[in-house]
């Protein structure tokens, strides 16, 4: 049976396009299929789902001791960290965000949102033809992150570099060799981490407002990030606060033009648009993998996982089991009981979710009226490498 | 009338959660005919976890918990008309207004009522409040905004420590007293009850345990002036809450012949009473709190839940059986869940601590006030409590519904020191309370031996 490089197959770069046809041998195979390199991949919801709440898998590199140890050896992000660092890296850092310290942040940003969305339509007037990534859906939630965390968008050209390095480091790939991409994405992780701690100093006793002002501002010593913690949370809010949005409007838009029938429906009636993001979360999520090891042996659906084991979790094959879903491959704006891994589940549930639910709505929402006669220049558009943060590089289309 | 029901007359007493969610699932379920629901409140149905939370805090007034409705249940709402009697063989349900109204097929959802305190003189004085629905949440939180001095609360189950959460986080000086060792200690059992104990002293509260109230005392102009306790002190306070439990709302069914009582009503895995006899009506079904309901993870025993989740998952199961035939009905196995905010943290339960013998701190610590405390009954899990690590609570719940051994396995991140050292769980015999279990064991007692479940593997 081929099943043992399903992996292999997924993060084919010519499977970029669309991986669903393997999602759905990957369940038929499972739910718990081993591959060549003795790691195991999970596509099934309801496995995912209680791997995702099981306190036994850890998120963290380090974990690893199997046939492919990690070689990491600083602290990672608390996206990759267990509890309780993890839980109290995660508190911290939501003070200035969200609830229950912050609880009208996120919402307060909707004018915001709104304003720079229209600035961005008003550019794309008279155009014939534009690229939905790098006219629309990449300048507006990176510009949002940098208000939100208090970093110059003039500085573009240094962070965007950063972040296609880490990015492309903390991909999912089992059979290539990755240390250049490791040693790129560490050096990455080590300047971005010196800017933006630099950033936050300069804000020392003069806050501006925003995150990075709160971070080093705050007055109780027991509630303050150490610099090296500062540098690895920032670099992890300013990278998932704009990667995976970007991804999420441009899939949106990328669905809306493939399915004209609910384009339409959405254009009549955009009051769908929350429930459309979620199908689209569903349908089309912007993070398709994420990887787990267990602390113990681990047994899952009969299969015996040892300890230090990697096991990849394929969150969108999830989101597309007919287990959970009734006619999953069918994008479906009023879906009932829509409970996807498009945020992930468990401990490490998206933090920034209401903010990327407010920006593709509003990204969308302002684009529903223009994309009545619009057509797509290239159907599969070239997508980004990354096979776990998957979305297209372009998105041509001709208004 | 038997099996496959579209149309005809269903009528549903209780216009609260566990009626609305009938209602509404009855419809889904393709019910066409005339659908009646009668309540003794006036209002629509309202959500009251809030009414000890976020109302008292004056957060939010007590007028603005109405329930969402996730459709129209097109029913005929006789509201602020009690039901006073049911003639089932006649299948009638008879009202406080006079009228009867016939049916092919009765929910009763009644629910509880608060448990008043005893002496109903005492009672009566101006001050004296219970809390239960949104107009006595509403009287209260009106005192409560007018700063009285102290407040005094008898009782420290959930109800009774919110309210005292509450009055904390408004600054008023609160004084609880409980006729057990520990707050909560009936729902959680000694060694979480010792943290509940903690946090009421950290946020404040003069918590008596090991008291009661001998008398409410008040002043010649009938008003609420302070408490007389067993120990011989004597509480001085303008409000009192009286938080003793629930009463379940049976009394109108006294002559119906339903196996209805104190402890509510029996009913069958699919929602269908019991009458006197232990026999199962095929006409009448039962959802809520008012229920009582055979369990087959917790040895069969008769639980009576007082949750939320429980009476929106019973009452879709209810609507489902009342309008399907016998093969397609299903059981409501639903394992129960509650949840519970206070002195700044979120417990959570899956399962049902009381059906236990052990514990052990499973993750986390009492120290960190953030951990998962695990309970077993004779060598398998039987319930899981959370504070403030509500994202566990889904895999303990798989322990809990796959029979899985007690302690259980190693290997958690965050673990305790301690995860493997289980301690007696030290439930309480509920008699000794002032407040009731919020999970009642209403069959026989968790140390007499029992048939434990095995799932097939």
């Amino acid at each position: 049976m081929d099943s043992e490089t399903l992996l292999a197959r997924i993060t084919d770069y010519e499977n970029r396009p669309n991986p669903y046809p393997l999602y759905a041998e990957l369940r038929e195979a499972g739910p718990v299929v081993r591959q060549a390199d003795g790691s195991y991949l999970i596509g099934t919801y309801h496995e995912i789902a209680a791997l995702l709440h099981d306190p036994r898998m850890s998120a963290d590199p380090r974990s690893r001791t199997g046939p492919s140890p990690s070689e990491e050896t600083v602290k990672p992000p608390f996206l990759r960290l267990d509890d309780p660092e993890h839980h109290r890296l995660r508190t911290l850092t939501m003070r200035p965000f969200g609830p229950p310290h912050s609880p009208g942040r996120i919402d307060a940003m909707r004018g915001e949102i709104t304003h720079i969305t229209g600035e961005l339509i008003e550019e794309l007037r008279d155009r014939k033809q534009i690229d939905i990534v790098d006219d629309f859906a990449y300048p507006l939630p990176i510009t949002v992150i940098c208000r939100l965390l208090g970093v110059p968008r003039e500085d573009e050209s240094l962070f965007q570099a950063w972040t296609d390095a880490i990015v492309a480091s903390a991909d999912i790939g089992p059979e290539e060799d990755t240390t250049e991409r490791d040693k790129a994405g560490m050096q990455a992780r080590q300047e971005m981490g010196r800017y933006l701690v630099d950033l936050a100093e300069q804000r020392r006793e003069r806050p501006t407002g925003d995150m990075l002002s709160a971070f080093v501002n705050e007055p109780d010593p027991a509630l303050r990030l150490t610099v090296e913690e500062l540098a690895e949370t920032t670099i992890l809010l300013f990278i998932a606060g704009h990667e995976t949005t970007v991804n999420l409007i441009t899939n949106g838009v990328l669905t809306l033009l493939r399915q004209p029938d609910q384009l339409d429906r959405l254009r009549r009636d955009p009051g769908l648009l929350p429930q459309a993001v979620e199908e689209l979360l569903r349908y089309e999520p912007p993070v398709h993998m994420r990887e787990r090891i267990p602390l113990a042996d681990v047994e899952v659906a009969g299969t015996t996982i040892r300890k230090g084991t990697s096991v990849v979790l394929a969150l969108a094959s999830g989101s597309r089991d007919p287990m959970r879903f009734h006619e999953p491959d069918r994008f479906d704006p009023t879906r009932p009981d829509n409970q996807h891994f498009g945020f992930g589940s468990g401990i490490h549930l998206c933090y920034g979710a209401p903010l990327a639910r407010i920006e593709a709505e509003t990204a969308l929402g302002a684009l529903l009226p223009h994309l009545g006669t619009a057509r797509l220049v290239q159907d599969p558009p070239p997508y980004r490498q990354n096979a776990m943060l998957r979305g297209p590089r372009h998105l041509p289309i001709q208004l | 009338m038997s099996g496959d029901l579209r149309g005809g007359r269903i009528v549903v007493v209780g216009a609260s959660l566990a009626g609305l969610r009938a209602a509404e699932t009855l419809r889904e379920e393709g019910f066409t005919g005339s659908l009646t629901v009668v309540g003794d409140e006036p209002c629509p149905p309202y959500d009251r976890p809030p009414l000890s939370k976020q109302v008292l805090l004056g957060k939010a007034s007590a007028d603005t918990t109405a329930l969402p409705m996730r459709r129209d249940p097109d029913a005929d709402w006789r509201l602020g008309v009690a039901a006073t009697g049911l003639d089932p063989l006649e299948k009638r349900v008879m009202l406080a207004d006079g009228e009867s109204l016939p049916f092919d097929r009765l929910l009763i959802a009644t629910g509880t009522r608060a448990r008043p305190w005893p002496n109903p003189e005492e009672a009566s004085l101006d001050g004296v409040f219970t809390l239960r629905t949104s107009d006595e949440a509403g009287g209260l939180a009106e005192r409560l905004a007018a700063g009285p001095g102290r407040v005094l609360v008898i009782g420290a189950g959930f109800t009774g420590s919110e309210i005292a959460s509450a009055c904390r986080e408004r600054g008023i000086e609160v004084t609880v007293a409980e006729r057990g060792p520990a707050p909560l200690v009936g729902a959680l059992g000694g060694t979480l009850s010792k943290l509940a104990a903690v946090m009421h002293r950290n946020h404040g509260v003069d918590l008596r345990c090991g008291v009661t109230v001998t008398a409410l005392r008040g002043d010649g102009n009938g008003r609420f002036t302070g408490a007389d306790l067993s120990d011989g002190s004597r509480v001085d306070a303008e409000v009192c809450v009286v938080a003793l439990g629930a009463v379940r709302n049976v009394e109108w069914l006294a002559e119906s012949g339903l196996a209805a009582g104190p402890r509510g009503i029996a009913c069958d895995a699919g929602c269908r009473a019991f009458d006197m006899y232990g026999i199962v009506t095929d006409d009448v079904f039962v959802a809520g709190d008012v229920s009582r309901f055979p369990h087959p993870l917790f040895g069969y025993q008769m639980l009576s839940l007082e949750h939320w989740g429980n009476a929106v998952a019973q009452a879709e199961v209810a609507a489902h059986n009342m309008v399907s035939p016998g093969p397609m009905r299903r059981p409501h196995l639903a394992v129960p869940t509650f949840w519970s905010t206070q002195f700044g943290i979120n417990i959570k339960s899956v399962g049902v601590p009381t059906y236990s013998d052990h514990v052990v701190i499973a993750q986390g610590s009492l120290e960190a006030r953030r951990l998962a405390m695990v309970y077993g009954y004779q060598g398998r899990v039987t319930a899981a409590v959370t504070v403030d690590m509500a994202k566990s609570l889904d895999y303990y719940k798989n322990l809990i519904e796959t029979a899985a051994p007690f302690p259980p396995p190693p290997g958690a991140a965050d673990r305790a020191i301690a995860a493997d050292i289980t301690i007696p769980s030290d439930v309480p015999d509920p008699s000794g309370l002032s407040h009731g279990p919020t999970v009642a064991l209403t069959g026989h007692l968790p140390d007499r031996r029992l048939t434990v479940v095995q799932p097939s593997r």
